[in-house]
């Protein structure tokens, strides 16, 4: 029972790490791809309706942590502290950003709020790479699961590799997902761009991959590389699902390396979290496994429509005035 | 600090929340008599309360997101004692309601052309539903707190062995239609007052005004009116289950029979020996409330002090994680002029924006008042639900201090928790780093939104109503 929660966290984290890989990509590309105001509601427009659905898988895998393995939840979050406060202003700012951005008719205001989404959004992908590192390549914990040592304990050159690896794939993600949702050239533009940069982008990840899993992760820059490929001979969608299954691979592998550890202590494994030692009791999970047995499908089933709603391709065409 | 930290960010959550709760029903409503009656003076109306509820919802969303973590950084000895219980209904909250919120408002928003009419009002309903789902769950997490059920003592941990209890506990049974009541009182005193300013300006589309100044008036009665039968039910409970809450929101003294009720006091009611306070009261009011019963006995903090000492012990063990406060004496008494100037602030300020409701109905009925002070009037009592939202939480909260998880008389022995027990072992320069910065985004997010709800609430009908492209799309949100 622990395992299967343990395998359900793995599962949300993928989940966020590819629907809000692609809308951080978006907005961390926001001044790149977006030449004018226009291209740039273009490319807000793509993720409009769903980044907010985006945004509760993390919530989730958040509250699900803190139901399962309340020892897990209580010894990263305020392990990280200063790295997690970070990243909580940058998701406050964009997500605000988001919205506001459009309600008032002025050039400075958006520029403004550009600026915002655009920090906010590489400031979220390198936080929660982080994050996910530290969790996977362990923190300096004592005996009680406090941290022991700097408040900068999370941000070691390992960690910082994983920063990188996740900002790197929401990168090249975000850009591939721009081309599948635009028409004319900002297409192009976006296409060319992720199979520009992708070979440094990705980079980061391959090596995170093989410090915890060694040669597995060529498998991983395979699937990538694939990805790139059919991006390049203009197969936007064919390239998303691979770099989908990119990420699902790195998930599956960082959590899989990670297991039966949940958090690893840096300074004794004695006292690094485990699953059976951080879970909660088997009644709890059990009410969590039918919550989560009727939740998550529906949950699949009208985040899936609301993806085919909105399926069209936009373009500058369709932003008012043009 | 860490306490300093929770209470601004959640006290600021909960500016937003209510306006959410109450408005994105009131909008579901109105968009519904749209679709049935196709009379555009309902169409303006939904768009234009429509677009204020978009600009909050999104500083809800991004205070929540705070919320949620919070409780791991700067409370995680408390996540690792209760976790096992408090998590759950977190976790349900996440899982059943804010999945259907987010997605559910981003079809409504970007779906007017896209989906068949009624498909797309029952994005705005399922929408609305949702905040009422996430409001239950997060209060059946915060009536755990105060009400611990559903649990056993294992190895020093409460785990929970019934769900159902926590769902079903009588105290966010009261508690959850207390503050939905509490959410429309926002809502409708939110549309009274900008309608009566619109009136007065003479804005264009003098019926949608009219309209929902009727609409806010009616809500905001019926709200007062659920506030005051939950938050009696609420009381009584409260008596059971938290005495010295109770005792303390009154600042009652000794033990009284018949007890009566205190309006209003002069002088220092923070002494526990209730010298120097003359206070106007209303005889045995207190024991209706407490008991429905005129002659009934009620506790009075002198008298409760040490019952909880022989319950809960004299003094803090000693334990180097308390800090100073290891080993010392516990203070069992809430922080007074808190909890008594926090109920009567709540009570009042909610009186008194259902009056003002009332009165606002009464004299526009005819013609609307030419003087300056009628807007100003009209928006300043914008404040007053929030104030009384805001007041009900404090004292709520402040008057379970001591404790973070409150003992339950009649529930598990040897559930309860000391506020001092519950913070992380974090440096405290990280808390106030963290303190500082969230205080000083809020501080400039809140001037945003009010910036831009001032911007759309003149603005009027025009400015929110969508500019048909010569193609035919829509405008869009972005
Ligand atoms: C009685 C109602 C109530 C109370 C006491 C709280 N909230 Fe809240 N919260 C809501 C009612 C609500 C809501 C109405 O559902 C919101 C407001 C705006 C919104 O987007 O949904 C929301 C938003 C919201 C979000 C963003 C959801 C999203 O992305 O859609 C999170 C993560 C939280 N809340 C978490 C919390 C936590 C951890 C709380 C405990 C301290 C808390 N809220 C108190
Ligand atoms: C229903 C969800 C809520 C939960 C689970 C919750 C939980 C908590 C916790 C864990 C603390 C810190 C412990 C303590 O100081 O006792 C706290 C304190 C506080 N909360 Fe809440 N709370 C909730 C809602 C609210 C709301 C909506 C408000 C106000 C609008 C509020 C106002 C406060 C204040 C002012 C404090 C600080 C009190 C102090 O100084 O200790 N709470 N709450
Ligand atoms: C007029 C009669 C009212 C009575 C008798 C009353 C009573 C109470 C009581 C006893 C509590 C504490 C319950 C607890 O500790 O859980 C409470 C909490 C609260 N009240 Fe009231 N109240 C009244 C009016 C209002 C009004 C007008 C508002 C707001 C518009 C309001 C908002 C709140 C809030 C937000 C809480 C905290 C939430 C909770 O614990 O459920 N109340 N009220």
């Amino acid at each position: 029972m622990e395992t299967l929660w343990f395998c359900v966290i793995a599962l949300l984290w993928l989940g966020y790490l590819f629907l809000e890989g692609f809308d951080f990509g978006v907005g961390m590309l926001l001044p790149v791809l977006g030449r004018d105001n226009t291209e740039r509601r273009v490319m807000i427009n793509t993720i409009g309706p769903v980044w907010d659905g985006n945004e509760v898988w993390l919530l989730v895998a958040g509250g699900a942590t803190f139901a399962a393995f309340p020892g897990w939840y209580a010894a990263l979050f305020s392990a990280a502290y200063l790295p997690l406060t970070l990243f909580l202003l940058a998701l406050i700012g964009r997500g605000v950003a988001f919205e506001y951005r459009g309600k008032v008719d002025s050039d400075r205001w958006r520029r403004t709020w550009d600026t915002v989404i655009v920090i906010g959004s590489w400031v979220a992908a390198l936080g929660v790479g982080l994050i996910i590192s530290a969790t996977v390549l362990g923190l300096p914990l004592n005996a009680n699961g406090d941290r022991v040592g700097s408040v900068f304990a999370a941000v070691r050159w390992e960690t910082v590799l994983g920063a990188l690896a996740i900002a790197g794939y929401a990168l090249v993600h975000g850009a591939t997902f721009v081309a599948l949702k635009t028409e004319g050239e900002i297409r192009d533009r976006a296409r060319r761009l992720a199979v520009t940069v992708a070979p440094v982008a990705l980079l980061p990840l391959v090596f995170l991959l093989a410090l915890v899993a060694g040669w597995w992760a060529a498998g991983v820059g395979v699937l990538a590389a694939l990805g790139v490929w059919r991006l390049a001979r203009g197969r936007e969608g064919q390239a998303f699902g691979l770099l989908g299954l990119t990420i699902a691979a790195t998930v599956v592998t960082l959590f899989g390396s990670l297991y039966p550890n949940v958090l690893p202590s840096t300074l004794d494994p004695a006292f690094s979290l485990t699953v059976a030692g951080a879970a909660s009791s088997p009644y709890t999970l059990t009410v969590m496994t039918w919550v989560a047995a009727f939740g998550t499908p529906a949950v699949l089933i009208y985040q899936g429509w609301t993806y085919w709603v909105f399926r069209k391709r936009i373009g500058v065409r369709h932003i008012p005035g043009h | 600090m860490a306490r300093w930290q929770f209470g601004i960010t959640t006290v600021y959550h909960f500016l937003m929340v209510p306006l959410t709760i109450g408005l994105s029903l009131l909008v579901a409503m109105m968009q519904t008599a749209w679709v049935r009656t196709d009379d555009p003076k309902y169409f303006a109306m939904t768009k234009f309360w429509g677009k204020l509820l978009l600009i909050n919802f999104a500083m809800g969303v991004v205070t929540g997101i705070v919320q949620e973590f919070q409780f791991g950084m700067a409370w995680s000895e408390y996540s690792r004692f209760v976790g096992d219980v408090f998590g759950a209904p977190l976790a349900m909250e996440g899982l059943v309601a804010f999945f259907v919120e987010s997605t559910f408002l981003g079809l409504w928003i970007f779906g007017w052309e896209k989906l068949p009419r009624r498909v797309h009002l029952a994005c705005a309903w399922a929408f609305s539903l949702a905040t009422m789902a996430s409001a239950y769950f997060i209060l059946a997490a915060n009536s755990w707190m105060q009400h611990p059920v559903g649990i056993e003592m294992v190895d020093g941990r409460p785990q929970l062995n019934s769900i159902w209890a926590v769902l079903g506990n009588n105290t966010v049974l009261a508690a959850f239609p207390h503050t939905i009541a509490g959410a429309f009182a926002v809502a409708g005193a939110f549309l009274v007052s900008i309608s009566a300013w619109h009136l007065w300006k003479k804005s264009e589309r003098e019926e949608v005004w009219r309209a929902s100044l009727k609409f806010g008036t009616w809500v905001g009665v019926v709200a007062f009116a659920g506030l005051s039968i939950s938050g009696d039910v609420q009381g009584k409970l409260m008596f059971e289950q938290q005495p010295m809450k109770m005792a303390a929101a009154e600042a009652l003294c000794h033990t009284e029979q018949p007890a009566s009720f205190s309006v209003f006091a002069i002088g220092d009611v923070s002494r526990p020996d209730c010298e120097n306070v003359k206070s106007i009261t209303v005889p045995a009011l207190l024991s209706f409330l407490a008991h429905n019963d005129f002659s009934s006995e009620v506790k009075g903090i002198q008298d409760l002090v040490p019952l909880y000492q022989q319950k809960y012990g004299t003094n803090y063990p000693v334990d180097e994680r308390l800090g100073e406060l290891s080993g010392k004496p516990i203070d069992y008494v809430p922080a007074l002029p808190v909890t008594y100037w926090g109920f009567r602030l709540m009570i009042g300020f909610g009186a008194i924006a259902a009056g003002i409701g009332l009165l606002t109905l009464w004299i526009t009925r005819r013609k609307i008042p030419e003087g300056r002070w009628f807007p100003i009037a009209a928006l300043a009592s914008i404040a007053t639900p929030f104030l009384a939202n805001s007041f009900g939480w404090i004292f709520t909260e402040m008057g379970r201090q001591p404790f973070v998880v409150v003992p339950n008389p009649s529930g598990v022995d040897g559930v309860w928790m000391f506020t001092a027990q519950a913070v992380s072992s974090v440096h405290p320069g990280e808390i106030l780093t963290s303190l500082i910065a969230l205080t000083a985004a809020y501080g400039v997010l809140a001037c945003v939104e009010v910036f831009l709800i001032r911007k759309y609430v003149r603005g009027g009908i025009a400015g929110v109503m969508p500019a048909k492209t010569d193609d035919g799309t829509l405008a869009f949100a972005y």
